[in-house]
């Protein structure tokens, strides 16, 4: 068969499943990633089919997913919200950091990975999905809740996180000295530092530079600027995400809004092909072997999530259901997840098990997580005020 | 009254406050501009019973029913130390007779003595209505005078 028809049959089949597996998330009610991650590993390398004829398209398509998740992450937020959340919420953020990095490190060092797989893995395990927490809160009817904020600032806290990590972590799995990795730090520093200055004051400007009353024209824009800023990021060694986590930010007001709307199809599109793209990578027979430790560590970043949400609302006041409902908020693990550790599997810098472990691991969070989120006050209510006795007919 | 703003990074805004029965009662403006009403639960002031989304014209008939509610409140308040004067509210009904004309059509104050003090009308007050404002479906009219006036000013704006 041709190549360009056997490709567009592959890649034809493959979108269509993945809104099957899309409808049938929202039906159970329930994150698609992990259906898209099985679906990748269904279709991949060593699965039932294996598909390789869309190879190169779904690389690229990949790249321009990752791109697109966190554009869209820096446009939710205004560079004032940034700044509060920080602000209110560094204590927390650190916590954070210190409790769900070091289990994925520790794992990643006990089995042999050396510094660049504890890297990677304590980056998986560190950063919760705020989509997928975005979409609980909203789902079980808490915005109004009191303990909301309070979990939202953590995610604020974590996102911008990311944007100094991810330049570490790339400078890290491209080899680069320990000189040379001081500086892309720096760099990425100095422009997280510029944009958000940027940001806060001259934010229209870069709005206007990008907007147009006319769909198709701002669309192409916005596009054309990201893979710009990104591709720009990505020369500097500083991560190709981070550049367009940073635009998104720079972009604000009424911009922002209708750019969120423009670009959220494209999102979901890139977005799952990325994750198919991921699972495709991924053998599933390596999955078994890593099982034991992506449960060991679910179970223990749970807990440690819960402490870190359960602290952070003890601290603004807020009474004993509404800590742990914070702290099961923040459980779910997803797409920065996979884009860590996307990014080292593409770079050959870690072992072909941690892919499996990534991928077993937010499998399991990314469906634990909303659950937890739900079932967490019933729980707790249970436990801290055990049932009367029943009343003993006379 | 205290009310507590506190923002919510990238959905919004919530604007809160307690009430005496110890429940929180409050909005979310989202950033796509919708509002959501949400109430707390009696054992819990953190967590909410109910959120219930408004769209911009009900969240403003709301805000008219309470506001109007306070404004009536505040001015029977005011007239209780004047005997034979009372406050009271009228609604202008989708099949009012006076639905987009003009207030002094109705000729309230020539033919009944009630004063009509305050229109309502999307959340906002029309303090102190002059003859040419014109009434509009859903506008509450907040009416000073004596009982029988107020009978008779109702029965002028239900029956033309």
């Amino acid at each position: 068969m041709d190549r360009v028809a056997l490709s567009l049959i592959e890649l034809g089949a493959v979108v269509f499943c993945l809104g099957l597996l899309a409808r049938l998330a929202g039906r159970i009610g329930m994150s698609p990633i992990p259906l898209y991650l099985v679906g990748g590993l269904f279709f991949g390398a060593g699965g039932v089919v294996e598909l390789s004829g869309m190879k190169e398209f779904s690389h690229l398509a990949g790249e321009i997913g990752v791109i697109l998740l966190l554009l869209m992450l820096g446009l939710e937020y205004t560079a004032t919200e940034l700044v509060t959340g920080l602000r209110r919420s560094w204590k927390a953020g650190i916590l954070d950091f210190v409790l769900n990095f070091v289990p994925g490190a520790a794992l990643a060092a006990l089995l042999g990975w050396g510094v660049v797989g504890a890297m990677v893995m304590g980056g998986v395990t560190y950063i919760s999905s705020s989509g997928i927490a975005a979409k609980v809160i909203t789902d079980l009817g808490r915005i109004g809740n009191r303990e909301t904020p309070v979990v939202l600032s953590i995610l604020v806290f974590e996102d911008l996180a990311m944007a100094i990590y991810l330049p570490i972590l790339t400078a890290t799995l491209a080899g680069v000295s320990f000189l040379g990795g001081l500086q892309t730090v720096g760099v990425s520093l100095a422009v997280v530092t510029v944009v958000l200055l940027v940001a806060l004051r001259h934010g229209h400007h870069v709005s206007k530079a990008v907007h147009s009353e006319n769909s198709e024209v701002f669309l192409l824009n916005l596009l054309g600027a990201a893979l710009l800023v990104s591709g720009l990021a990505a020369a500097l060694q500083v991560s190709a995400a981070v550049g367009a986590f940073m635009l998104g930010i720079a972009i604000s007001g009424a911009t922002a809004h209708s750019a969120t709307r423009i670009l959220e199809p494209l999102r979901d599109l890139f977005a799952a092909i990325f994750f198919v793209a991921f699972g495709l990578n991924t053998d599933p027979a390596s999955i078994p072997p890593v099982l034991a430790w992506a449960l060991v560590l679910a179970v223990l970043t749970a807990a440690t999530k819960i402490i870190t949400g359960a602290w952070a609302a003890k601290r603004a006041g807020i009474a004993r259901p509404g800590r742990f409902r914070a702290g099961a908020a923040l459980i779910a693990r997803g797409e920065f997840s996979i884009v860590i550790a996307g990014l080292a599997v593409t770079s050959g810098a870690v072992e072909a098990e941690l892919a499996a472990l990534a991928t077993a691991y937010v499998l399991i969070m990314a469906v634990l997580g909303p659950l937890a989120a739900r079932y967490i006050e019933p729980l707790v209510k249970k436990f801290s005020r055990p049932a009367r006795p029943e009343p003993v007919p006379a | 009254m205290y009310m507590e703003e506190t923002d919510l990074p990238g959905l919004g805004r919530r604007k809160d406050f307690m009430t005496a029965s110890g429940r929180r009662i409050g909005v979310v403006e989202l950033r796509e501009g919708q509002t959501e009403l949400f109430v707390s639960t009696w054992d819990d002031p953190d967590t909410c019973q109910a959120s219930i989304p408004l769209t911009g014209e009900e969240a403003a008939c709301l805000g008219n029913l309470l506001g109007g509610q306070h404004l009536a409140m505040t001015l029977t308040e005011a007239h209780r130390e004047v005997p034979g004067i009372a406050t009271r509210q009228f609604s202008i009904a989708a099949d009012s007779p006076f639905q987009n004309q003009p207030m002094g059509k109705a000729r309230i104050r020539t033919r009944c003595g009630v004063s009509i003090v305050a229109i309502m009308r999307e959340g906002e007050v029309v303090p102190s209505p002059g003859p040419d404002v014109h009434l509009h479906p859903g506008d509450l009219l907040v009416a000073v005078g004596t009982q029988e006036g107020l009978d008779a000013a109702a029965d002028i704006l239900r029956n033309g």
